[in-house]
């Protein structure tokens, strides 16, 4: 067992997103919602973080700093993609400029879908990466030992 | 104080500090989110976070860095032991100071320009604490005439009373060290800072770890001065010591972050008003 699950802090980001995911992401931590309930901290620092939490669609321009961001993080790590901009480029898809949903650059765990992605459907997408991170945990250890 | 006796406060300094501390920043962040009408984390969550950090890759960024990170945490220990081992106050008070020299060092060596910026300012907080923890000693020893923190620790009359100026003094360099708001410029326990994490931005896993385990231990040693104060009643000395704490937990809450410039400034008046003069009235006795 880890203790992964009971302490995870998140890097957000905000690629192309119109916003409204964003501001979805921070409610999650005012007093309704809380999620510090559950350890859980937006921590700011890529190296410190276990949860990369993108919103929006990836363009040309911040391809590079979403890749740099997902290369700093430590060890074993997951990727959350919130809201449908995240997950396939949304209504941005075709635009000239964009690559499409976060998966075009770094490999997504877990997909929240929604425009804008609600607070409880952001919750229940991070408590979801909580597994995966736990099972990254456990690969990593067969592959050590 | 025989050789037994200093081995066996010693262990229990080493084995119940980081417990202690980790409870009191457990109960922290509880009352931290209850004053913002949150629920808050699990009294545990510390605890948590450090074993997690355990068992988290370690990105080094150079190798010496883990020397660097070792050694603020082996003196961090050193001055514990030395003062709850009623060793001299002043040695331990120096400990402690080296330690704080290793941590600059350590986000130097980093060359992160966050953490650069961090590493400066934590040396202008050092400038702006250091003679207040020093005055602190002293006045102790002019009330004593010891250095022991064992002689210290058995004086029948409350050393509060003959220090109230330089009790203050040391309560407004307390939040510096605590890395409390308004003065948590080099490294701030909340996310978003203008620094990213400040000191620690390039620290991960084990690393970030030690330095938090460290931390706990530091801030019990800086407790254990507050104590000093009040050591002639034991259960004075143990109220005033947390009422302590949830005082810097609620001027956390109740501040924005000052400038630096601030921060030494106001430091070094307050030293200078209520430690000096403290000082000055015990010499003319
Ligand atoms: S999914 Fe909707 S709300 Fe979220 S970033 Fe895209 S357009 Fe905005």
């Amino acid at each position: 067992m880890s203790f992964l699950p009971k302490s995870p802090w998140l890097v957000h980001y905000d690629a192309s997103s119109c916003n409204g995911c964003d501001i979805e992401v921070l409610a999650c931590l005012t007093p309704i919602y809380d999620v510090e309930r559950f350890g859980v901290l937006n921590i700011g620092n890529p190296k410190h973080a276990d949860i990369f939490v993108v919103t929006g669609s990836v363009n040309e321009q911040n391809k590079t700093v979403v890749k740099n961001i997902y290369d700093q993080m430590a060890e074993p790590k997951v990727v959350v993609a919130v809201g449908a901009c995240a997950s396939s480029g949304g209504i941005f898809r075709e635009c000239y400029n964009v690559s499409g949903g976060v998966d075009t650059v770094i490999p997504v765990d877990v997909y929240v879908p929604g425009c804008a992605a609600r607070p409880e459907a952001i919750i229940d997408g991070v408590v979801q990466g909580l597994g995966v991170l736990e099972a990254k945990y456990q690969e990593k250890g067969k592959a050590a030992s | 104080m025989n050789i037994a006796t200093t081995v066996l406060a010693i262990l229990i300094y080493l084995i119940a500090a980081p417990l202690v501390g980790g409870l009191l920043a457990g109960v922290d962040r509880i009352i931290s989110a209850r004053m913002q009408g949150r629920y808050g984390p699990p009294l545990l969550q510390p605890f948590y976070d450090v074993l997690k950090l355990w068992q988290k890759e370690n990105i080094l960024v150079n190798r010496q860095q883990k020397v660097y990170v070792l050694s603020f945490f082996v003196f961090v220990l050193v001055a514990g032991g030395i003062m709850f081992g009623g060793g001299d106050l002043l040695l331990a008070v120096f400990a402690l100071t080296l330690a704080g020299v290793f941590l600059v060092i350590a986000a130097y060596s980093t060359f992160s320009p966050y953490a650069h910026i961090g590493a400066e300012r934590e040396m202008l907080q050092m400038v702006a604490y250091e003679p207040m923890v020093i005055l602190t000693t002293v006045g102790m020893y002019m009330t004593t005439k010891s250095f022991s923190s064992f002689d210290i620790v058995q004086e029948e009359s409350l050393l509060f009373l003959r220090l109230p100026f330089i009790f203050l003094g040391f309560l407004f360099i307390l939040t510096i060290k605590f890395r409390k708001s308004p003065f948590d410029i080099s490294m701030s326990h909340h996310a978003h800072q203008e620094i990213v994490r400040g000191l620690t931005t390039e620290f991960s896993g084990r690393d970030l770890a030690l330095i938090e385990v460290a931390h706990w231990y530091e801030n019990v040693f800086l407790l254990g001065l507050v104590y000093l104060f009040f050591a002639a009643v034991p259960a004075v000395a143990v109220t005033v010591t947390l009422a302590t704490y949830f005082l810097e937990v609620f001027i956390d809450n109740n501040n924005a972050r000052l400038k630096w410039q601030h921060a030494l400034g106001s430091a070094w008046l307050v030293t200078l008003v209520l430690g000096v003069s403290n000082v000055i009235l015990l010499a003319f006795r």
